[in-house]
This record gives C-alpha cells, structure tokens and sequence, in this order.
C-alpha cells in the first residue's frame, strides 16, 4: 500500500547518535517478528478452535473463556483465526518479498548489465509503475479470480520493478568501476563477472529493500481482503477476519482491532528493522552525522 | 491523452458550476437506500431486482396484483375473454400519458408484450400459444390464442422476475439484448436521466401527468399516487454505514437491515417492518454434466446431507429471520406442496454416506461458488460445504462475487477446468410460486438453466400446466413436478427469509408488498 | 534546460504505451463474461451470444486492442457497459470528492509534518525525537481502514461529533463538506504526516551535515539562525519531491478511505467497475490515474531542475 522505500530520503537513523543504549524500539521489534514467526509455526498448538469450524448457534458473541477473542458471524472462533492468520500473512508476506526480489535481481541484472535490452525492460517497468499498485492489484486479483497464487501476483508484479530499479542501479555503477572493465577486457565469463563482482554487492540494498517489500506485502493482502478481492473468505488471514467483522464492527469492534492490533505491531516491526538495516548498510549515513 | 485531460477537467469543471447553482434539497424529499447498486436501467433486458423496483417507480403494467394475490386491472380499463377462452380482449382506461405528455397508444402496449415476450419466461410460454395480437384502435387490443390458458392475466400482472412494464413503442423496439436508452415511461414517478450517477444516485420526481386508479392502494393494483415530490435513491454498499445513515437522519429509509444488525436501530425514531411477507427461496442446484453429480445416487446423497435448519441459522441467526420450508414453490403460497418436502428439509448424514458408498463415490471434487459480496448469501456456500464435508464429500469452495459467478457459471466442462459442481442463488417467492414461473425445477438439458439437467417429463407436465383449465388440475401437476424434481436432485431449497425494511417515523403511509414501491409514501417535516 | 524538458515529455509516449498495453491486455483476459453480467441471472446461451455479438466482444483480440486505442485518440472513451453512460462523463462526475480528499489531506500532512520533521531534527537523539519517529513508523504500519474504524468508533460512533459516512462538495453546503471530509483527511493523512515527517527529518538533518552549515557555525551564527535560514531552505527541494511522490501513493490510499468512508469518488468507482467488469470504464480509469501519476513525475522532475540548482541537465 505505502511504498516507502520509493521517497529518495534517508531513514531516521534509529541507532545513529548514540548506538547501543537507544536500540530498544529496534529490539522490541525483532522480539515481537520472532514471537510472531513462533505463532506462525506452532500456532495450531496455541489454540484447540477450528478456525474454519462453523458453529451457527453461537455466531458474532463477545469475548469469553471459551473464545478468547470472541466469534465471527458465521459462530468460528476469531482467536483461532487471528492466530491462523499470522501464519497466512507471513506466508504471503515472505513468499511475496523473496519473489519479488528474485524477480527484480533477475530482470535488473539483465537490464543493467545488457544495455540492448535495457531500454524496453525499463520502458515496461515504467508501465507497470505507473498504475497505481492497489489498482493494479485489485484488477489483477478480481479479474484473475481470488485465490493464494494470484493474490500473490498482484502483490509482486507491483512491487517486483522497484527492485529491478535498485538493482540495475546498483549494476549500473559497477559497471564503470575499474576492476569490472578489467574483467571485461580480461575476457572475463559474463556469468562470472556477475555473480562474482555485480550480485555481492547488490545484496545489502536489496535486504533492505526485501524488509519494505514485506511490509508493503502484509499491508496490501490486507488491503485487497478489506476490499473484497483478496484471499477467499474461508482461509482465516487478518485481512479476511477484518473484512468479514466490518459489518459487525458496531457491536463487536474486536472483529476489526484484534486482527487490526496484530497486524499494525507486525508492520511495524518490519519497518524497524528495515530502517535499522538501511541505517547499518548504508555508511554515507554513518559518514556524514 | 492532453485532450482527455482537458475534456475531464472541463466537465468536473461543469460539474462543479452545477453544484453550485443547484437549488437547495427539497423538504419533500425521501431518501431510500436499497440492498444493493442499480446497475441496469433496463427492466426487460436486466431480472435484476433493483432494476425491477426503478421499474415500479416509472412504468405502469397492464394488470396489478393486489394483497389477496387477486389480478386487478391496472393501465387496463376492461376485459372480455371469449367463450371458448381464445380471445382476450383488453380497453386501455383514460387518461394514460407518457411523461412528453404523448398519449399511451395501443401500438405502445403491443411493442412492449412483445419485446418482453421475448425475453420472460412466463412471456416466452404465452407467445408460444399466441396466435396473434393485435390492436384494434388507440385503446383497444386484441390477443388471439391457439389454445386455451388460464394464466394469460397472471402472466400479465406478474410482479418480479420480469414484469409487462409497458414503455413507448420506440423504446419498446430496442432489441431486448440492448439497453434502453429512453427512459420516458406512465408510472407515478419521472426518471431524471441527467441526474443519474451510477453508484452514487439517481434520482426521481413526481410525474404530474400520471392520473392514478380510484381503487385503495394493494401492492401493485389500485391507486399509485406519488405522496413526496422527490426520491433520491442513494447507493451505500456497506450495510452498516446505511444502518447508521438511517439512524442519523441522513436518509429515511432503508430496504434491508441484517439481521444481526437490528440491535442498532434506534427504535425511537425508526420503525422497522418485514413490508414483504412473502419473501425469498433460497436454492442450490448441481451440474448435472460432470463427476460426481452426474450420478443420481450422488445427488441424493447430498440431499441427504443437506439440513436447512444449520444452514439458515449460521447465515440469519435469529430464527424469527428465516423460515424452513421444503416446498418447491414456496411455503404459503398456492402450489405449496408436502411430497418429499420432509426429507429436503432435515439432514441424514447417515442415509448420505450409505448412498455415496452406493454409489462408488471415490472422492471427485465437489466446487461449489461460494458468493461472498452478498451479506445474505456469505454464509451459506461454507455451512453447506461442512454439511457435505460431514457426509464424506470432498468440498471446495470457489469464491467470486455473484457478477463473476453469473459468468462462470456457464462453463459446462469439468472442475479440473474451471467447471462447478453447485451454486447457491435465491429468487423471489413470486418468481418461483409455480411451474411457469420457476427456473429452479427446469431441467431442459444443455441449452437450459445452469445445472443442465435434461429431464424431459418434466418439460412436458409444464407445457400441461400452462394449458390446464382450473387450479385444481394444475395443483396436481405441481405436486408431481415437486415430485420428480426432488427424486431427480434437480435442485434443493434451502430455506426462505424476508427482509427487515427501515424507515424514520416521519415518513407515514409505506404499504407492504413483495417489491418495493414508493408510492402512497409521504413524508412530515418533523 | 528546454532540450531536457522536451525529452522528458518525448520519454512519457512509450510509458503510455506501454501503460495502455498491459490494461487492454488484462481485462482482456479476464474471465468474468461482461454479456452475463448485464443480462442477470435467467439469460440463454443463445442471449448471450447476441450481446456478446453487440458489445464486439466477438472480435479478435488486436482488433479490439487497435479500435480501442483509434477512439481514445479521437477523445472517445466508450460507454460503460452497465449504465450506459459515456465513460468520461461518470469519470468526470467522481473526480470532485476524490480531489477534495486528496487536497485536504496533502495540505493537513503538510502542516503537520513539516513542523514535526523540522523539530525532531532539531531535537535529533533525545526521547521526543525518537517517539516522533516511532509514531511515525506505526503511522505507515496501521492500514488506512483500521485507522478509519477506530476513527469512526471514537468520534463518530461514541462522541458523535462527524457524521459516520458521506461526502458533500464543498460548494454545495461548505458545512457539511467539513463534516464529512474531516475523519477520512485525518485517516489518510496518518499514512502521509508519517511519511512527510520522516522525510523531512533527514533532509534537515542532511543540510546540516553540509559546509556551507559547517561554515555558518564555525562563524559563530545562532544555532537557531543556522536552522531557519540556511537549513530549511535548503531542505525545501527534497521535501517538495516527496509531497509530490506522496500525492501519487495518495491515489492508493483513497481507494480504501472511499470504501470506509462511503464517499463517491474516483476510488470507489475503481472496485465497483472491477466488480461488474465493465471493461471500458476499468480500462479508462486506469489509464486516467496512471496519466496523473505519470503527469505528478513529470511536474516534479521539472520542478527539480528550476528550484535545484546544484541539478543540471
């Protein structure tokens, strides 16, 4: 949804002054994605509910013993569902950022190392940049039909040229750098001179990179449930928990601020990090304060 | 791409000057916010019921039923039907008039039966004994039938699915599969075209030529007197937002409160009320083309399988909001029947695993659509995928909205290529209260309703519907129908539910009736 | 300078291109039947196929492609397929609420958090700093319509002080366009005051690790001279980029903050012409915002070298 790592400015630094005794905020994140990841694994053994058990005498109740966090309107327990639903926002949170970013470092080697094909891959990357990512997504996802692999696609095919840009940048300025024309004019294998002297180097932006990726990810499989063309209703993901209960909102607002609360921390820590990382990679940074 | 740029800013330009010349909003003026979006403006071309209702607010039809199901004459004036029940001869009543202020001819009338002819099943039947139709002057019509029918009149007057809205012949001459684009029409209410935005408004205001029937108002037969000067119909797609549009006085009424959301109206000032009591059916059917519906035994045992009391309950909640029945044409109403009604209605998983063991079934995927952009539907697709799941089914579920499911539905090939195997649908009890009307029992093979079942005998007992002679004979065939439909599996109800309409107090004289009509509606300033 | 301005235009042709290419292409191969769609639920096969038939839904692929584009260059942008109104004319009627939104919300994160990057700066590695900065990372991590709920749940729903949905234009009634347009301003500008703030931030932070600054202070200028003359102006022109890129990302935001708040913009046309496939409206209002977020680029880039002087071309 919000495509932070587009602005051209630079992260806030969290550790930058003084490091060391003001990392918490950077700490707490990492605690919180790693008790996240842990509900994710094992979260069938934090709950005995069925998050796809249909309980009609007992639908839309309030918090209980019983269910924790409540039921949804078709009578399912909505703490199983939102612990489910970490595991499904993870999932396509991760898989999203590491094919986008398989993805981008594929095609930005291409183009930033073959100018031939540079000119069309960029003018294409430009296309796809300038539809307005949530457009694209819901277009893709509605006219495709909703399920995990296209809601997949609609959140890698926008987010996939940004990487393709970072990346042919970065190759881009090695190109010019002594010791690649060397290795060119030593004869050098192509697939050499990139996996040797390009790929190593685009590996710290590009982690980086990866962490907004994910973040942006979450948020928009969120976004395209809300909407109602993400992931089919029956696959327990907070987007879907919050877009069923938005029609309950009213009389049980936890539908909303449950699976909202564990989806807001977990972006949030993403972005924490990633700005931590960013700090940490890019020495310009460190240099000039 | 510099011209659009240019013409878009210029008509938003436009559009703002108009906003700001544009009188202040009408004290007489009712705000209604319906289920769901007009899409159509078409009520021929498109079922659709949010189409039907605009049409209720701009055309006439020929004949009006009233509360006691009873067909009255309605732009008609009188009727003779000859002796032998052939010749049906109707005389417009005076004063009928097109919004120009043209008068409503005869040569309007019959463009419009024929256009719908073409495209209403109940219509379709009728042309299909219709000798000739003819106009005999300005007020008089003649229809001429090869055989003997009693349902000419019902036909006429039928309220939903698509009713005989009567339009001007030159919008009546557009081909039934093009939408029109004339919207004058001779009903209480004046279309306003310019004011239209699709999914924001549209608009309509008192028609001034119409001259109303002296009868007391009765759904859709007697007086239709417009009572506010100004209805604006107001698209809101979250039902929660509308319900807390209604309570606020943004808007007075509101076709459809969930259920589940009744505990927010604010009872003082909102008066809530089941205005249609006849409801809706709710129904699944199975392709009957491929694995594993394809079999008989299958079918049944998914019939087994099948409890509407679970299914109802999960989607509705309060059982005062739903209604069991297992009758084919609805419960209350004049073809109800009890045959196999009992064994539709109440599950037998145990009875379902004995016939799927019978039957072979090795486990071929059952996709069923499961609709989840309709509040009423989004439940019942995954409780009747657990009840099969239960049963031994192997279940899953496709979702799409109901436009795409529409669309999809038409594929006959295998699950394995974006076949089906059941949809859930749900009709209104007046377009599915006997054998003419219904879609649901039709089995007409491949060129038929989806779910294709090709069942020839009950094909014919239709046509025996259509030309038998009192209601006791075509009572029997319809409990036949009922009969085969349900040992065939053509299709199953699931149950039936009416809506709970919303208005504010201030807002006096809404009549109930199975669609939503606007007239004898007023509104007080306070 | 007017070389590089008309070779930046020249360089947007093929974008467009490229852009309208991949929209034709999409809905194209679109499964949903636009013919079934606008005949309901009880039509033919053999109704179908005569709408189909109508619509030119029948003809090859680079046919329709080719007639699509040769209408859009004589300004004609089709008819949607369910209302039957021309395309420009619904578009044109959604383009009000949404600019209203856009421009409320631009001009609220603005004043909110230039002022809030400008102090963090200032107070660079002391608590408010870092909690600014905090609140503004958890500013872009909560969804737009989890803000809008809560927002609708405190100051609509309990405090009753806005209307819970709606949108009125301002000229119109200018009372009630400040009633509605508050809470889904103040939805959408979280995302953007975050992003705005921590821009600008950095970008004064960076001015002050520049020698003309070094140089101010070795003079003995007043710190707080230093900040106001010489840092915030230069941090100006970073700042400008990122409201300008900030109001392209806006246009994704407003589809959901439509959705929540009910309001009939350009937004919510997107999701309702995508549900009921109406494919001319779709593709036409695809193009559209990517023309904006390509036109927003454009304006910024040249921006860049006007007000930039350390930018040449």
């Amino acid at each position: 949804m919000q495509k932070v790592q587009d602005l051209p400015g630079k992260a806030p630094a969290a550790a930058r002054s003084r490091p060391r005794s003001r990392d918490w905020p950077v700490r707490v994140a990492c605690a919180f994605l790693v008790f996240i990841l842990i509900v994710a694994v094992v979260g069938p053994f934090l709950t005995s509910g069925d998050p796809l058990h249909i309980n009609a005498a007992n639908r839309i109740k309030p918090p209980s013993a019983e269910h924790l966090f409540g039921t949804d309107a078709m009578g399912r327990d909505v703490f199983a569902r939102v612990i489910y639903g970490a595991r499904t926002s993870i999932i396509v949170g991760f898989v999203a950022a590491l094919a986008s970013l398989l993805l981008g470092l594929a095609v930005g080697l291409l183009a930033g190392y073959f100018p031939l094909a540079d000119a069309t891959i960029m003018r294409v990357m430009d296309g796809i940049m300038s539809i307005p990512s949530i457009v694209l997504a819901v277009a893709l996802v509605a006219i495709t039909g909703a399920n995990l692999g296209t809601v997949l696609i609609a959140i890698i095919v926008p987010e996939f040229p940004r990487v393709v840009r970072l990346v042919r940048g970065v190759i881009l300025s090695l190109r010019s750098e002594p010791y690649v024309e060397a290795a060119i004019s030593l004869a050098t294998p192509t697939w050499r001179i990139l996996f040797r002297h390009m790929l190593p180097n685009t590996l710290a932006p590009l982690i980086v990179q990866g962490s907004f990726v994910l973040a942006s990810a979450i948020l928009t499989e969120a976004a395209l449930s809300f909407l109602g063309v993400g992931l089919p209703p029956e696959i327990p993901s907070w987007g879907n928990i919050m877009a069923e209960g938005r029609t309950y909102f009213q009389l049980r607002p936890g539908l909303i601020f449950f699976p909202g609360i564990f989806l807001a921390l977990t972006v949030l820590s993403i972005n924490l990090i990633g700005d931590a990382l960013r700090d940490r990679f890019d020495p310009k940074l460190e240099k000039r304060h | 791409m510099r011209y659009f740029n240019f013409r878009a800013a210029g008509l938003s330009a436009a559009l703002f000057g108009a906003a700001m010349f544009a009188p202040p909003a009408l004290a007489n003026e009712l705000r209604v916010v319906m289920e769901s979006r007009l899409g159509n403006l078409d009520p021929i071309m498109s079922a659709s019921h949010q189409t039907r209702d605009h049409g209720y607010l701009i055309y006439d039809t020929l004949f009006g039923l009233d509360a006691d199901q009873k067909v009255q004459p309605q732009m008609v004036d009188s009727y003779t039907v000859s002796d032998d029940g052939l010749v049906y001869t109707f005389t417009l009543r005076d004063g009928l008039a097109w919004t120009d202020g043209t008068p409503v001819t005869t040569e309007d009338v019959i463009a419009s039966i024929k256009r719908w002819g073409q495209r209403d099943r109940m219509g379709i039947a009728l042309m299909s004994i219709t000798d000739s139709l003819e106009a005999k002057d300005a007020k008089t019509f003649v229809l001429t039938l090869t055989s003997p029918s009693g349902v000419v009149l019902e036909a006429f007057a039928k309220p939903s699915g698509v009713p005989l809205f009567i339009m001007p012949k030159e919008a009546a001459a557009t081909p039934f599969t093009e939408q029109i684009t004339d919207y004058r029409g001779s009903g209480p209410f004046r279309f306003l075209p310019e004011a239209y935005e699709p999914g924001v408004k549209s608009v309509y205001v008192k028609n001034e030529a119409y001259v109303p029937r002296s009868e007391p108002p009765s759904w859709f037969a007697g007086a239709k007197i417009a009572k506010v000067d100004r209805i604006e119909r107001i698209e809101m797609p979250d039902p929660l937002t509308a319900v807390n549009a209604l309570n606020s006085g943004e808007i007075d009424y509101l076709q459809t409160i969930p259920p589940d959301l009744l505990p927010l109206v604010q009872t003082d000032v909102i008066k809530t009320d089941k205005l249609d009591q006849l409801g809706y059916q709710i129904s699944i059917r199975m392709n009957f083309l491929q694995p594993p519906f394809d079999n008989k035994l299958v079918r049944q045992a998914a019939l087994a399988a099948l409890g509407q009391e679970e299914i109802m309950q999960a989607q509705f909640g309060d059982p005062e909001s739903y209604q069991i029945c297992g009758a084919a044409f609805g419960c209350g109403l004049p073809y109800e029947s009890d045959v196999m009604a009992e064994e539709v209605v109440k599950p037998d998983p145990e009875k379902a695993k004995a016939l799927l063991k019978e039957a072979g079934y090795n486990g071929e995927p059952v996709v069923i659509f499961h609709v989840s952009d309709i509040s009423t539907m989004s439940a019942l697709a995954p409780t009747i995928a657990q009840q099969l799941r239960e049963a031994g089914f192997n279940v899953e579920l496709a979702t799409t909205d109901f436009m795409t499911m529409l669309s999809r539905r038409a594929n006959q090939g295998p699950t394995s290529e974006g076949g089906w195997s059941i949809f859930v649908t749900s009709w209104h009890n007046t377009e599915i209260e006997d054998p003419l009307r219904n879609y649901m029992i039709t089995a007409e093979g491949r060129e038929g309703y989806a779910g294709w079942a090709d069942v020839p005998e009950i094909g014919e007992k239709i046509h025996d519907f259509l030309l038998a002679s009192d209601y006791d004979a075509r009572k029997k065939i319809a409990d036949d129908i009922q009969g085969v439909v349900y040992d065939e599996v053509v299709f199953v109800p699931i149950g039936g539910f009416a809506r709970v309409t919303g208005y504010s107090s201030k807002v006096e004289g809404v009549l109930p009736a199975p669609a939503n009509i606007f007239w004898n509606i007023s509104k007080s300033e306070n | 300078m007017l070389g590089y301005i008309v070779r930046r235009l020249l360089s947007t042709i093929p974008v467009l291109g490229v852009v309208a290419l991949i929209v034709f292409l999409l809905l194209h191969f679109a499964p949903g039947d636009p013919a079934a769609i606008m005949a309901g639920d009880s039509a033919t096969p053999a109704q179908l196929a005569e709408i189909r038939q109508r619509l030119g839904l029948d003809k090859p692929v680079f046919v329709q492609f080719f007639y699509w584009l040769d209408q859009l260059r004589q300004g004609n942008f089709g008819t949607s397929l369910h209302s039957n109104k021309p395309v420009a004319e619904m578009i044109a009627a959604r383009v009000g609420p949404t600019l209203s939104l856009a421009v409320t919300t631009m001009t609220f994160s603005i004043l909110v958090a230039i002022p809030l990057g400008v102090y963090a700066a200032w107070a660079r590695g002391r608590l408010s700093d870092r909690l600014v900065m905090t609140l503004a990372v958890l500013g872009f991590s909560t969804p737009v319509f989890v803000t809008g709920y809560m927002l609708i749940y405190l100051l609509s729903l309990k405090a009753g002080w806005f209307p819970v949905q709606g949108f009125a234009s301002l000229a119109s009634d200018p009372i009630r366009f400040a009633r509605t347009i508050t809470l889904p301003t103040l939805a959408l500008s979280t995302v953007y005051i975050a992003l705005i703030a921590r821009i600008s931030r950095s970008s004064v932070l960076e001015i002050l690790g520049e020698d003309f600054i070094r140089t101010a202070r070795a003079k003995g200028v007043p710190e707080r001279s230093v900040f106001l003359r010489h840092a915030l102006r230069n941090a100006a022109v970073p700042i400008i980029t990122v409201i300008g890129s900030g109001a392209a990302f806006l246009i994704g935001g407003v589809v959901v903050a439509e959705s929540v708040f009910n309001i009939p913009g350009l937004g919510r046309l997107v999701v309702e012409s995508v549900l009921a496939r109406d494919y001319p409206l779709i593709q036409s209002l695809i193009l559209l915002l990517s023309v904006i977020y390509i036109g927003i680029n454009l304006v910024i880039d040249l921006l860049y070298t006007l007000f930039d002087p350390r930018i040449r071309y």
